[in-house]
């Protein structure tokens, strides 16, 4: 049982560090993990959950701006959602889509369609992909706990 | 008949000579030849030939004079004298030859007559017969004889009759009679032949008729070939006077040219020039060449080409000159007309290809531009996305090494970025792209905040000042970004090329300059009217001084191109863009303003501009700088309002050892990491004026130092570095500064006073004690932010301080709740829907000066409620509104002071940041 847990523990601690250094994470993470305590125990996974959501309104508003077919491209709503996706990412931590929309938020002040039609499939392959990577996380999280055990501090270094 | 033959033949030959000897004459005695009246006079032979053409004038006097004293006039008549010799003995030795024939002849006849008289002695005695010739001279005597002898001789006498009768003789006596008579014919004929002979000997005795046809042919010859060229010629004597002159067209008689000189003659241009020539050949004694234009009142404006030659007596001495001239007018204004073209044709060609080559260079230069435009924008993206990085970098954890590494990454990156909207700023300006906004500002702060700026990556034993005359408003209204931007432009231009000395800023109001167009200003009166506010206009004259190495004046007047620096040398030594006085003149320009420049090489420069400036009427800042001293009083607030003088000098050492590259710029959006804090302040500390200031400096630098330890001590984390850098250089300076101007504190009232008395230390009992009482009622935080992830987590965090706060998630929202309650710090995200971070901070602050929100409800910022609300005391405090900034460019941290904030936290919030924030406003 103890070896079990230790097991997923160790898998917790090599997957977070492997998100980590992959760059789907970075410190603003671990300051919401900090954040997390006794008072509000679910409150990585809330704030995770109304970025995930706040990703699927923005790209659906962005992907929408950038649809030629509906008339011309508003660029500057696609600048106002990237500017809010990117704050919220930072927020959270999730580097690689901030990194996206630093670019993304580039290519929209350069009215550049292409690039900001490219950059939104990035952005939403990449949210996704963290959503799930996260949502692994959240699983062994949970396992470490169903085991009895304690979800370990991860010293990012 | 011999005779006769042999003299056509001499005559024949001289006819030869003379013709062949014609060319070689005619150069030299062309003059003597034609403009003589008559040949000389002392030679036999000329004095009997008669010229009868008289189309030319001669000194007669003077020309045997001159043909005897000249070498030219000698070699003629030696040659003269030799024909006429040569043909006078040939005429001696014909004569002789005659005499010689006749002698002969006479001998023979006379022996003829003896003979005859023999005979007749012999055959007859009748001598008496002849009575008549026996009168007559011995020659006739002889001829008679002689012809009796040839009669004698020639003829038979035969006589019919019988010898020796009466008859006989007397038939022969009758044919004597008869043949005497016809010897005495034969010989009156002879007599007549001789004469004649010795008349035409007479006449051969002297070929001067062939002489004077040969003459005659020369000057034919010589007028057909002159007579109708345009050429005049002439001889001078040593004092340039006319002895004879020969010209095709005399338009002045004779007694009007000889003996005089040219300058006597003629008036007008070019009368001098030839004298002049004349004389320096007569003195130089060389012919020569030379074209003259005369404009004479005689013949108008004609040019010569004139040929002068000395002319010299047998004993080689110079007498005189000879000279020709030719009119060549037509050729010269041909050959002038063609020069004329050739050099207008050359300059429209190079004119051409000048012009072919600057439309190159232009297109050239806009391709460049374009390009480079392109270039920039494309290569920003790119860019700024590295910096980011780096510096989003930089907030994780890092050894030192890495630390240090990743700082030059940065600074490097961010001078690039520089560089970079240099470029863009530039086409910016250029494509009139470039919009000014007017916010208020202080010059103070702004003259401050910039040197403060510079003293922070000061590498140089400078000293930086600041003096403002007391004449400059607190308050103006104009683009200060810009006028930032030039200010820092120029005194890093200034640091870069000064080595020692000083550095500094000098603000005075100035009457309005000449430059400055009167329509300008009433458009702005206008503008000023329909605004409704009470604004007048001030000039104020930022002077940047240095005493570095100055700038040579020949690089002035490309100083303020792009790409150009004083030399290339200098480029290569201190290195930059050349961009930004280029920048500077064009925002300068843009704000109605000009740069100017003065230098001394090795002495320093001065760069200087003006700017108008709009101000708020007197009354309305006399009330603001009430609230200023409050302000203050209360919140411990820097003051900058009035001070007149600031001055950073770097303590030596402390700055190179440690802080040297690594420190940055306060304002630079991203944070550098300073690594011991006392050095930090060493270098920026404030030069007190006396010795008062000087033992609160120590005091102010410990207080510092404790502050900063503490900090340092408490948190585990880099991120704070940037922070305490803020501390240590934001909010603690000011204080200091203030502190040490005593001189003008003194004179600011309490306030100011009551700031040089305190220490550090009771200062920091005094916000302790603030502090004590804020957390008996809890400090009020306002978070301004729409993104609700970010409220999320910033909640929470301030949850985990042990602070609540209250939500606004736009500018507009702000303000209400600003103006609802009152709140101890304001978190304010900068880019935001509605109204943004700046403007609602820049509303905030009006609110605070003016005590109205007039200013929100002009920007559409509905707030009905507030006007029943009666203005809270708290009001007249400044609030501490601290940025959240994202780090790009456009929320840089600069425009967050420019617009009244007092400090920012860079994106993402962390619970560090938010501590240090906490600790240092909420107190």
């Amino acid at each position: 049982m103890n070896a079990g847990i230790a097991q997923l523990q160790m898998q917790f601690r090599d997957y977070t560090i492997s998100l980590y250094q992959q760059g789907f994470l970075d410190d603003q993470f671990t300051e919401l993990k900090k954040l997390q305590d006794d008072g509000s125990p679910d409150f990585v996974a809330e704030v995770l959950l109304l970025f995930f959501e706040d990703c699927v309104k923005l790209i659906g508003n962005m992907a929408r701006a950038l649809d030629k077919s509906t008339g011309t491209v508003d660029f500057s709503q696609v600048g106002a959602s990237v500017h809010q996706l990117k704050g919220s990412s930072s927020s959270v931590g999730a580097k690689r889509v901030k990194g996206l929309c630093v670019t993304f938020k580039e290519y929209c002040e350069a009215q550049n369609y292409e690039g900001c039609v490219r950059c939104l499939q990035q952005v939403d392959i990449e949210y996704k992909t963290l959503k799930t990577k996260l949502q692994d996380m959240f699983n062994l999280e949970k396992q470490i706990v169903q085991a009895g055990g304690v979800v370990p501090q991860v010293d990012i270094d | 008949m011999v005779c006769e033959m042999e003299t056509d033949q001499i005559e024949e030959m001289e006819v030869e000579v003379l013709s062949s000897m014609w060319p070689e004459d005619v150069g030299t005695e062309a003059d003597k030849q034609f403009n003589v009246e008559k040949p000389a006079g002392d030679l036999d032979t000329l004095k009997e030939v008669e010229i009868k053409d008289k189309t030319t004038f001669a000194d007669l006097k003077r020309l045997p004079e001159l043909m005897n004293t000249t070498q030219q006039g000698s070699s003629q008549l030696t040659n003269l004298v030799k024909q006429w010799e040569y043909m006078q003995d040939n005429a001696a030795r014909l004569l002789r030859e005659e005499l010689k024939n006749l002698n002969r002849q006479r001998e023979e006849a006379e022996a003829k007559e003896l003979k005859i008289i023999e005979e007749y002695k012999f055959e007859s005695n009748e001598p008496e017969n002849l009575p008549v010739l026996d009168e007559t001279s011995d020659l006739f005597l002889k001829f008679r004889q002689k012809k009796r002898d040839a009669l004698l001789d020639s003829k038979k006498i035969e006589i019919d009759e019988v010898f020796d009768t009466v008859a006989y003789w007397k038939q022969k006596a009758l044919r004597l009679e008869k043949m005497l008579e016809a010897s005495t014919e034969r010989e009156r004929r002879l007599i007549e032949k001789l004469n004649e002979s010795l008349r035409t000997m007479e006449s051969h005795q002297a070929p001067v008729e062939e002489l004077t046809q040969s003459l005659k042919r020369a000057e034919g010859f010589l007028h057909f070939i002159l007579q109708s060229a345009p050429i005049v010629m002439g001889h001078q004597d040593k004092d340039l006077r006319y002895l004879f002159i020969y010209n095709k067209y005399p338009s002045l008689r004779e007694q009007d040219i000889l003996g005089k000189t040219d300058v006597e003659i003629f008036k007008g241009s070019g009368v001098k020039e030839s004298q002049d020539f004349k004389r320096e050949v007569l003195e130089k004694g060389k012919a020569s060449k030379r074209e003259i234009t005369f404009t004479t009142e005689l013949f108008g404006s004609k040019t010569f080409l004139i040929y002068v030659e000395p002319v010299y007596n047998k004993a080689r001495e110079k007498i005189g000159i000879n000279y020709m001239g030719m009119e060549v007018t037509d050729q010269v204004v041909k050959r002038e007309r063609m020069a004329k073209l050739r050099e207008d044709n050359a300059v429209r060609k190079a004119m051409e290809s000048e012009l072919n080559k600057t439309i190159h260079i232009t297109e050239e230069t806009m391709r460049a531009k374009q390009m480079l435009a392109t270039m920039s924008h494309e290569i920003r993206s790119p860019l700024s996305g590295v910096v980011g990085m780096a510096e989003i970098l930089s907030t994780t954890r890092l050894d030192k090494e890495q630390r240090q590494l990743l700082n030059v990454m940065i600074s490097s990156g961010d001078l690039v970025l520089q560089l970079i909207n240099d470029i863009l700023d530039l086409s910016k300006v250029e494509s009139g792209v470039m919009r000014l906004e007017a916010t208020k500002f202080r010059p103070r702060e702004v003259v401050k905040h910039v040197l403060q700026t510079a003293a922070a990556s000061l590498k140089k034993a400078l000293t930086l000042e600041g003096r403002i005359a007391d004449d400059v408003p607190i308050e103006v209204v104009g683009d200060v970004l810009r006028i930032r931007q030039i200010l820092t432009n120029l005194i890093s231009n200034a640091i870069k090329f000064t080595h020692e000395g000083k550095v500094g800023i000098k603000l005075q109001v100035i009457s309005e300059p000449s430059f400055a167009s009167h329509n300008a200003l009433t458009a702005d009166n206008e503008e000023q009217e329909q605004n409704g506010l009470t604004e007048t206009s001030v000039w104020i004259c930022c002077d940047v001084y240095d005493t570095g190495i100055g700038i040579p004046e020949n690089a002035l007047p490309c100083l303020f191109k792009k790409y150009m620096q004083a030399s290339a040398d200098h480029a290569r030594k201190y290195g930059g863009t050349g961009l930004g006085l280029a920048i500077c003149k064009q925002l300068v320009e843009l704000m109605g303003g000009q740069l100017t420049v003065t230098s001394q090489v090795n002495e320093g420069s001065t760069f200087t501009f003006i700017l108008p400036y709009k101000v708020a009427t007197s009354d309305d800042y006399s009330d603001d700088q009430d609230e200023f001293s409050d302000m203050a009083d209360h919140h411990s607030e820097p003051d900058d309002t009035t001070e007149g003088y600031f001055q950073f000098k770097p303590l030596l050492g402390s700055i190179y050892s440690n802080g040297g590259p690594v420190i940055g710029n306060n304002f630079l959006p991203h944070k550098v990491l300073v690594s011991s804090p006392i050095k930090l302040i060493n270098g920026f500390v404030t030069e007190p004026s006396n010795n008062i200031g000087q033992s609160e400096m120590v005091q102010v630098e410990n207080g510092s130092y404790m502050d900063e330890s503490r900090h340092e001590t408490s948190s585990d984390h880099c991120p704070e570095s940037a922070h305490q850098y803020q501390n240590g250089n934001g909010r603690c300076l000011p204080k200091e500064s203030e502190s040490c101007s005593s001189s003008q504190a003194s004179s600011e009232g309490v306030t100011l006073e009551m700031e040089t008395e305190l220490t550090v230390s009771s200062h920091r009992e005094e916000e302790k004690a603030e502090t004590d009482l804020k957390e008996t009622s809890k400090p009020k935080i306002l978070l301004v932010e729409d993104n609700k992830i970010n409220i999320m987590v910033a909640k929470s965090m301030m949850k985990q301080l042990g602070h609540t706060m209250d939500i606004a998630n736009n500018g507009v929202e702000a303000i209400k709740a600003v103006n609802h309650s009152s709140y101890d710090l304001v978190l304010m995200d900068v880019c935001m829907p509605v109204l943004d971070g700046l403007k609602a901070t820049r509303l905030i602050r009006s609110y605070e000066e003016s005590g109205n929100w007039n200013a929100a409800i002009e920007a559409g910022v509905d707030i009905k409620t507030m006007e029943n609300e009666k203005i809270r005391v708290h009001s007249t405090n400044r609030l501490p509104i601290i940025a959240m900034t994202a780090n790009t460019l456009a929320e840089s941290s600069e425009e967050c002071y420019a617009n009244g904030m007092d400090s920012f936290i860079s994106k993402p919030v962390t619970l560090q940041k938010l501590r240090e924030c906490l600790q240092q406003y909420l107190h």
